[in-house]
């Protein structure tokens, strides 16, 4: 398949080339189209650090009470007369930094590309997550604010792309991600309370404390297996019904499971499950995340994978050339909400608290808007759906009520100029994206 | 021992009688065509073979293995690959990925292989992509193996489509119309290209065809079907020179 950005991206390089191309997209592709991904890190690290070490000083001298937390958007909100300062901080930690730094890397950044393209895909992909690890976690440790909004948008990355295989490959339209993140989240709190953790509701632990941390990814296996047991219960009327049918059979899974676990007493009913161990640190969260990305993204791009988009485009097609469709619909219902259960895991350790109405409809409309605003069938489109409704929505709370307007507005923009989403029907190839531009 | 053999295959929808009392027996190699006015029930013959359908009354047997009470999945993977009347592609799906999903039930890979990207995954994915890559050169269609589908020519689209039922590794084909919609001259290809097929990959081949030079040229044997029963069977000349089949079928249209 066609990947539009890269080819309109190749073409105005190409462009450039030829005829010293016009308008501000030429000039960018002309000065930066040449930096590979490791060059942008390179820049990314360097920005980061910068704020690491003179971020308090730098918005002292420019009149700021501390440093801009989420790229000074509540300033430019709240505090029109702080603009100019925040505006400032902007170009001089981020965005000059950032370009300067990957521009004059390019050359070494390209030489370092071309030698990880001549090794194994498994070692640049090592190198450039641990780079992006480390740009995370420098960014992360000017504020707990700024550590809580990185983890959740992680955890929502994983709902987005979860959700995408089913509502996007597959074709269907489920309504029971939240049903499924909330079986993960109980799954999990319990394992880890009952295990780890001395409390009112689950009594003393029952393994060393010590123990704990690394118990962790057992509860969130634990987690999403019960979700994906769940699952199921929607995998199985898949055979016979689809599209309008099955989308309300999964919102009723949605009402069960929720009514469920607020008459569960000993997970706390309504009131929920407090007190669990602080064990979702962020490297625990990234890597989770990036192997939920590694797995799903390996997943579609396999022909078994892709029988999802064959049941889709044509489900009579796909039996009569071999493909078992019970079984895809099967696998994939109860991948997908093992992914949802995990982030449902997470999410709960991130929060160190759950109750019953984290996962209602409110959260659905949620993970829908960012699946479709980036786009179907796509795990770039995912990506950017999870990270940019995250970060908008996070950016726009200075503005309270109106938030939900300009958001909403935003969306039905999308959808009127691309109905399918941001980024709807690519691949994601990790290899590409490395690649030396030069 | 014959390849396919239907005994006796009646089927209803509801009230009515799509099929009655059809029987075929196919031997290895042989290429037999249906033919009857639209509506008499053709393409359900196709239906209740591959599965798709579950006959009222009857047997279905490939190679001795009974088909009745299979998956369509299953009895595609048995051996019986076809085509459809009205090209059923997967629209999102580009050139080669058709080919390659049609080689789904002989991937040597499990789920685990598929999630962790195993060597053992990619060594298959390659085995398929070189094996359809090889079909789609047979079909003249490989220049297209990167395009989505829908921007092929409908032409293409068609050989597309039998390089795909040639991916599942068939013991009979079931090419359901293959020359609906054709220009002459893309007809004058097709018969080459079934003979061609036929030759190379020694199937056994069930046409159900309106053009009868088509017919003529290509099958031993034929079977005239009205209301969904058999009126005649027999070598090309002998249903060319039958009352019945001028009557029922031959009268009421072109025999070019
Ligand atoms: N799935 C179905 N449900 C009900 N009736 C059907 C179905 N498929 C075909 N028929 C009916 O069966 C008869 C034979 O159809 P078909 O096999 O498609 O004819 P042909 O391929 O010979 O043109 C027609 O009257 C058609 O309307
Ligand atoms: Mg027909």
């Amino acid at each position: 398949m066609d990947f539009k950005g890269e080819s309109a991206k190749n073409m105005v390089n190409k462009k450039a080339s030829q005829r010293k191309g016009r308008g501000v997209k030429a000039w960018l592709a002309r000065v930066f189209g040449r930096i590979p991904l490791i060059g942008w890190l390179m820049g990314s690290l360097g920005a980061v650090l910068i704020e690491y070490f003179l971020g308090d000083a730098l918005s002292y001298y420019l009149g700021l009470p501390k440093i801009p937390v989420l790229f000074g958007s509540s300033i430019i909100l709240k505090k029109p007369a702080l603009i100019p300062g925040a505006l400032a901080y902007l170009l001089l930690v981020y965005a000059l930094p950032v370009s300067l730094i990957a521009k004059s890397m390019t050359r070494p950044a390209n030489r370092l590309a071309r030698l990880l393209a001549s090794r194994p895909v498994s070692l640049a992909t090592l190198i450039h997550l641990g780079l992006f690890y480390l740009i995370l976690h420098l960014w992360a440790e000017i504020s707990d604010y700024r550590l809580l909004v990185l983890k959740l948008t992680m955890i929502a990355v994983m709902l987005t792309l979860s959700i995408n295989v089913i509502n996007g490959y597959m074709g269907e339209f489920s309504c029971s991600h939240p049903g499924f993140m909330a079986l993960g989240a109980y799954g999990a709190s319990i394992t880890t309370l009952l295990l780890c953790v001395d409390d009112k509701l689950m009594g003393p632990a029952l393994l060393p404390a010590a123990a704990g941390p690394w118990l962790f990814p057992l509860a969130l296996i634990v987690g999403g297996i019960v979700a994906s047991l769940g699952a199921l219960v929607i995998a199985i009327p898949s055979f016979r019904t689809r599209g309008d049918y099955l989308a309300i059979i999964s919102l009723a899974f949605l009402f069960i499971v929720k009514s469920l676990i607020e008459n569960l007493e000993f997970a706390g009913g309504p009131r929920g499950m407090s007190g669990q161990p602080d064990y979702a640190g962020l490297p625990t969260v990234f890597i989770v995340m990036v192997l939920c990305v590694w797995t799903i993204n390996n997943f579609v791009r396999s022909t078994m994978g892709k029988a999802l988009c064959a049941v889709r485009d044509n489900e009579l097609a796909a039996e009569a050339m071999t493909v078992n469709t019970r079984k895809t619909k099967i696998v994939t219902f109860m991948f997908a909400a093992f992914w949802a259960g995990v982030a449902g895991g997470l999410f709960a350790h991130v929060l160190r608290y759950v109750n019953p109405g984290s996962f209602g409809v409110q959260r659905l409309a949620e993970i829908l808007a960012m699946l479709y605003f980036g786009g179907l069938n796509s795990v770039t489109g995912s990506i950017v759906g999870a990270v940019s409704f995250n970060l908008l929505s996070e950016a726009l709370r200075p503005l309270e009520l109106y938030k939900w307007i300009i958001i909403p507005l935003l969306f039905i923009l999308v959808m009127l100029y691309r109905p399918t989403g941001l980024i709807a029907f690519t691949e994601f190839k990790p290899r590409e994206l490395m690649r030396p531009k030069e | 021992m014959a390849l396919l053999r239907v005994d006796n295959m009646t089927h209803y929808f509801g009230g009515l009688r799509a099929v009655h009392n059809y029987n075929l027996v196919l031997e290895p190699g042989h290429i037999t065509g249906l033919i009857g006015p639209n509506g008499a029930g053709k393409t359900t013959v196709f239906n209740l073979i591959t599965g798709i359908h579950t006959p009222t009354e009857g047997n279905v047997e490939i190679e001795g293995h009974n088909l009745i009470g299979h998956r369509p999945h299953e009895i595609a993977s048995m051996g019986i690959g076809r085509t459809f009347q009205n090209l059923l592609l997967w629209r999102h799906m580009n050139v080669v990925e058709h080919v390659k999903m049609a080689c789904y039930s002989q991937l040597e890979y499990g789920l685990l292989d598929a999630f962790f990207g195993t060597r053992r995954c990619r060594r298959e994915e390659k085995r398929i992509t070189a094996k359809a890559m090889h079909l789609l050169e047979t079909f003249n269609v490989a220049d297209y193996s990167s395009r989505l589908i829908s921007n092929l020519p409908y032409g293409a689209q068609r050989r597309v489509e039998m390089a795909r039922a040639m991916a599942t590794n068939p013991k009979v084909l079931l090419l359901d119309e293959p020359t609906a919609g054709m220009t002459p001259d893309e007809l004058n290809r097709m018969i080459d290209i079934i003979r061609k097929i036929h030759r190379d990959f020694e199937v056994a081949i069930l046409m159900i065809e309106h053009r009868l030079k088509f017919v003529m040229e290509l099958c031993e044997k034929i079977q005239t079907l009205v209301f969904g029963e058999v009126i005649a069977e027999g070598t090309p000349t002998e249903i060319q020179n039958n009352p019945e089949v001028i009557e029922a079928y031959l009268g009421k249209e072109d025999v070019t």
